[in-house]
């Protein structure tokens, strides 16, 4: 997911061989993202076969040299344009557990609540070690490090959410009066 | 092995008695390690200022220990007492609580001269601890000459000046903005790289993430402790 797009923004910008692509790729994004150099090769086989981009071997070292088609630049642009879609509220795993808890009553979900809270805070805490190291640091690297922050925040907002509700609450029919939908097993796989 | 500054041991607070009993703390054990940040949270009526209270002998227990530098506050005589209150151990409020008609840093010598320390000795220390919070040149501002960043920094020196080594802070950022926030957490944060302790009272996650452990309160005892790990990692795979 996004690789493909990933490789013609950056051939965008110019003409180069798959081993060139993964770097730049690592380095644009502060080296947060890792991709294997023989993915990056199956990927850009692809893209010749959908004519997104033209391959050539190079005169000198034999390397193999990737330029963008037309096809390729509206492929790019297109993808830059389109906002991700926001995934429906409660597909994630975590509210899937909780949810699950709360419903089928395996777990306590107050300690299923208090066992991913410790962990998303252990998380956040190592996020801010980082952080407090952040000066000097690639613009990339402290963008990401700013939305793993707000993301595992927010997380722990809900947790918190979902415990003042559930304390609230005296129905014995949890999920119902937290009107909460627990989401249908094919909604989930992914 | 290094002793812990600040103890608590099997800690209890209850108020009232019969129907009206409420136990504010139940059996609470933490060490605050030197050079330790730690972060209570938790909802109100959590706990949260009751354990700061007592570790700073601003409450009594009702059961258990509080032993800060080696010593035992309940067999303390009320002179020791106020002297571990001025001298071991510093509060930060979400009001800043500074003497509007006395300079920053006579705000912070004050405490050391009641103390019976000499004047320009105070001032001495005074000015180190306003540079230890990035303050320098800014001694002899009054508070209203002074942001609130700025002021709360002045607080922070006042709890940590000269011999103290024990912060004890509840909601120091409550009036502040975020950014101002953050830079209140990463000098809490340095000072305590430095060697200080701190325990830290605060409602929100992002702030308590600063700390080494974050303790969360649930009607009055420990529900849970995160640690930050030693060697994070952010990396991620894409396909």
């Amino acid at each position: 997911m996004g690789l493909r797009e990933g490789l013609l923004c950056l051939l965008s910008k110019g003409d180069a061989h798959g081993y060139q692509l993964k770097s730049e790729l690592e380095a644009t994004t502060g080296d947060i993202w890792q991709v294997n150099v023989g993915q990056v090769y199956t990927t850009l086989q692809r893209l010749e076969r959908d004519a997104m981009v033209t391959a050539r071997e190079s005169s000198g070292d034999g390397r193999v040299v990737y330029t963008i088609t037309e096809r390729g630049r509206e492929e790019a642009t297109s993808w830059l344009g389109t906002p991700v879609a926001l995934a429906a509220a409660g597909r994630d795993e975590i509210s899937l557990k909780v949810l699950m808890a709360i419903e089928a009553g395996i777990d306590q979900p107050r300690r299923v609540i208090e066992r991913q809270r410790g962990a998303t805070m252990t998380l956040l805490q190592d996020y801010t070690t980082l952080k407090a190291d952040e000066a000097g640091e690639e613009l990339a690297w402290q963008l990401y490090l700013d939305r793993l922050i707000l993301s595992a925040e927010a997380e722990l907002r809900w947790l918190e959410r979902v415990e003042a509700r559930l304390d609230t609450m005296t129905d014995p029919d949890p999920a119902e009066d937290l009107h909460l939908e627990v989401a249908r097993p094919q909604e989930v796989t992914q | 092995m290094t002793e812990p500054i600040l103890s608590m041991r099997r800690l209890g607070k209850t108020h009232g008695s019969g129907a009206q009993r409420v136990d504010a703390l139940v059996n609470v054990d933490l060490d605050l390690m030197p050079g330790e940040l730690i972060a209570v949270t938790g909802r109100s009526g959590s706990g949260k200022t009751t354990l700061l209270n007592m570790a700073g002998a601003l409450d009594e227990p009702t059961t258990g220990e509080v032993i800060v530098a080696g010593e035992n506050l309940a067999t303390m005589s009320k002179t020791d007492l106020a002297r571990v209150r001025r001298v071991a151990v510093g509060y930060v409020f979400q009001q800043f609580n500074l003497l509007p008609s006395l300079t920053a840093a006579e705000n912070i010598s004050l405490p050391l001269e009641l103390d019976g320390m000499k004047p320009d000795e105070a001032r001495k220390l005074a000015e180190k601890a306003l540079d230890e919070v990035e303050m320098e040149g800014m001694a002899d501002r009054y508070p209203d000459q002074l942001s609130g960043g700025e002021q709360q920094r002045v607080a922070i020196a006042r709890g940590l000046v000269g011999p103290r080594s024990v912060l004890l802070a509840d909601e120091p950022t409550g009036a502040l903005d975020e950014a101002t926030s953050e830079a209140i957490l990463k000098l809490l944060r340095s000072r305590c790289d430095a060697g200080a302790a701190a325990l830290l009272v605060t409602h929100e996650p992002a702030y308590a993430a600063w700390a080494d452990r974050v303790v969360r309160l649930r009607d009055g005892r420990i529900e849970g402790i995160s640690e930050r790990t030693k060697t994070p990692s952010t990396t991620a795979d894409i396909s």
